[in-house]
């Protein structure tokens, strides 16, 4: 992929993110604990896939789940369009338009396809209680647009056969496309994937990447991706960040980062050194 | 295609004529030839439990939160409606005159009565039975709104079940002492004279409007909503679903149905106990709709007829002097059950106008699909 520096205007900027677990807090500061996430900084343009890389343990998941105010934040801003999404509850900043997938999945077991992706309209319905338990006309053409456009994402991902299913019993591939696909139903203005290509063999991982750019260009969304395969972002990504130890060690496209001696030293271990430091 | 269709609550008119004639069917023909004791404890009070289980299955079943306090909001339904009406109930009066029909022999073979009353009520009595039951019902609503917004912030599911047992025992101690604020509850003694009020008529509308209610709540998008809290909490929080207000909407709404089955049953027996209103009675409702299937309408309901029919019934069928052994062969049936059938009577299937909608499938794709994913399939 050739040099191309994206120039949009910024959707995503993420500044001096920190979390410490078990940390005492005194007055100088946090004192002890695990520092999982340390002076961890992004920026992501519109229409933008970057990348987040790193060996296991990194801090990669625990950055996404501050964006997502899964988990607290410790200290640090993260800006969305403008705005602080520090201290916000995740419902709130899903609806404002950041839409994720989870590492491992987690899809409504035992819920049918087309329910999990009617859950992440729900708030698009456009309809509240009261005309959900008269069920008058009004809500019965506002639940058929729903359901039709629940119906033509899953058409995208080719699920429109396994609407009925119940999730829990879908192949993994399918569970994984379901995932997708409601999170896009969420509205996303920015989607967060969490290692899409976890338990993939690399032509699956290559129609994967395929579709991940074909869903980009369909939907005009600005992409952050988590792998902890490196030459699974090396193809796709425009920009691509480096953790190690909760911190970015590098940054920069495929190239670069590759040969960043602090990379090579993050995946493969110092020279001379011992083999084999984490996997 | 779209012509004006006659709909309540989403329902068509050959719903509502199907439960008019199920109602008329009880009404006449069943329960004219059942003991008053039948009658109360086979139909009516299991009706009236069938609303306080809808409830508790909405809040446990459907939204996941396990709760043990439904029997407290019973408890609170209960008292209030009944010291509404004990305060007014012999000042309001309406009667209505309505016709007598002198029925005919034959006729008198399927309806077993000579006189038929029909539209021969106190307007004035009902009207009043009315509103007691929505205030019942409200002050229940209002206050596990309070409750559950305190306690479903802090309390994940477990300990939520423990916090609501602790407001079912303050709920009995409070109803013992109460006789010290209000004295016409008399306290531990028990409130007598409240005007039985309570018919057939009251509890079938109350337990068909709690049906069609919860059945439409869960088949929207709100429905859903509450549902994804109960499967994961974390995936349904990134989809943009308010977590909390969905906890609480559905416990109120849960203890709403419980207010109303209160006020419904201080009007039955005309007596109210706070020793009924104990803890240990609390998992009765528990225990009904795990029997009937979580997350299942038409499975509580069911279950609600065979636990009170099974319950009262030995009462009669054991031989004189075992009765007491019901409270033996109880618990066996329900060890037995859950070691052969953990689901419930009904397990994910359901009846009726209950079954989810089937929406059909798209024909023809009028969009572009993604790349290949449909070879993305895990080997």
């Amino acid at each position: 992929m050739s040099e191309c520096i994206p120039s949009g205007p910024i959707v995503l900027e993420v500044k001096k993110l920190c979390k410490n677990f078990g940390g005492r807090v005194t007055g100088e500061g946090i004192e002890g604990g695990l520092w999982a996430v340390r002076d961890f900084d992004i920026t992501v343009r519109e229409g933008e896939l970057a990348g987040l890389i790193g060996p296991n343990g990194a801090g990669k998941t625990t950055a996404f789940n501050m964006i997502s105010a899964l988990i607290s934040v410790t200290s640090g801003e993260i800006i969305f369009n403008g705005k602080n999404l520090v201290g916000m509850p995740p419902h709130a900043i899903t609806q404002l338009g950041i839409g994720r997938t989870f590492q491992n999945i987690r899809i409504f077991p035992r819920l049918t396809v087309l329910d999990n992706v009617c859950i992440a309209l729900h708030p698009h319905a456009g309809y509240g209680l009261g005309s959900a338990i008269w069920q008058g006309a009004d809500f019965e053409a506002k639940e058929s647009t729903l359901i039709e456009t629940a119906q033509e994402l899953l058409s995208i991902f080719k699920l429109e056969d396994k609407q009925d299913e119940i999730a829990s019993n879908l192949p993994y591939g399918e569970q994984r496309r379901v995932e997708m696909a409601r999170a896009l139903a969420a509205r996303p203005k920015l989607l967060l994937l969490d290692e899409p290509a976890a338990g993939m063999n690399p032509a699956e991982v290559r129609t994967l990447m395929e579709s991940i750019h074909f869903v980009r260009d369909r939907f005009k969304l600005s992409i952050l991706l988590i792998e902890h395969q490196m030459r699974v972002v090396m193809g796709i990504c425009e920009q691509i960040t480096v953790m190690d130890f909760g911190q970015v060690i590098a940054r920069g496209n495929a190239d670069r980062v590759s040969n960043d001696p602090r990379v090579i030293e993050a995946y493969l271990g110092k020279q001379g050194g011992k083999p084999g430091r984490r996997e | 295609m779209q012509k004006p269709r006659f709909r309540i609550l989403g329902q068509s008119w050959r719903f509502w004529a199907m439960v008019l004639l199920v109602f008329l069917v009880a009404q006449w023909i069943v329960m004219p030839r059942m003991s008053d004791f039948r009658k109360t404890a086979w139909i009516m009070f299991p009706c009236i439990m069938a609303i306080l289980c809808l409830g508790l299955n909405l809040i446990f079943g459907f939204n996941g939160q396990f709760s043990l306090g439904q029997w407290g909001f019973y408890a609170i339904g209960a008292y209030a409606s009944a010291i509404i009406t004990y305060r007014f109930g012999a000042r309001v009066s309406l009667p209505v005159e309505g016709i007598t029909l002198q029925l005919p022999d034959l006729i008198q073979k399927i309806i077993p009565v000579a006189e038929m009353e029909l539209f021969h009520f106190d307007a004035g009595k009902a009207g009043l039975l009315l509103l007691a039951t929505l205030a019942g019902g409200l002050l229940a609503a209002l206050i596990s709104a309070g409750f559950g917004y305190v306690v479903l912030l802090r309390l994940g599911s477990d300990y939520f079940g423990i916090a609501t047992l602790g407001f079912t025992i303050i709920v009995q101690n409070l109803l013992n002492n109460s006789d010290k604020v209000i004295p016409e509850t008399k306290g531990a003694r028990g409130m007598i004279g409240i005007p039985p009020l309570t018919s057939f008529f009251w509890v079938f509308i109350f337990l068909i409007l709690a049906i069609v209610v919860l059945r439409n709540l869960l088949h929207s998008s709100t429905g859903r909503a509450i549902v994804s809290v109960r499967e994961d909490e974390v995936a349904a929080q990134a989809m943009g679903i308010d977590v909390l207000k969905y906890k609480v909407l559905s416990f109120v709404l849960g203890s709403f149905f419980a207010g109303i089955a209160g006020a419904l049953y201080a009007h039955l027996y005309a007596f109210l106990s706070p020793q009924y209103f104990g803890s240990e009675k609390s998992f009765d409702p528990l225990i009904i709709i795990v029997l009937g299937g979580l997350g299942n309408m038409s499975g509580t309901v069911i279950a609600t007829f065979v636990w009170a029919i099974t319950l009262e019934g030995m009462r009669i069928w054991l031989p004189m002097g075992f009765e007491a052994y019901r409270f033996v062969i109880y618990p066996i049936a329900l060890v037995l059950l859950m070691l052969f059938r953990p689901q419930g009577i009904m397990g994910r299937v359901e009846l009726g106008f209950l079954r989810a909608t089937k929406w059909p499938r798209r024909a023809g794709t009028a969009v572009p699909a993604a790349p290949d994913v449909g070879t993305e399939t895990a080997a």
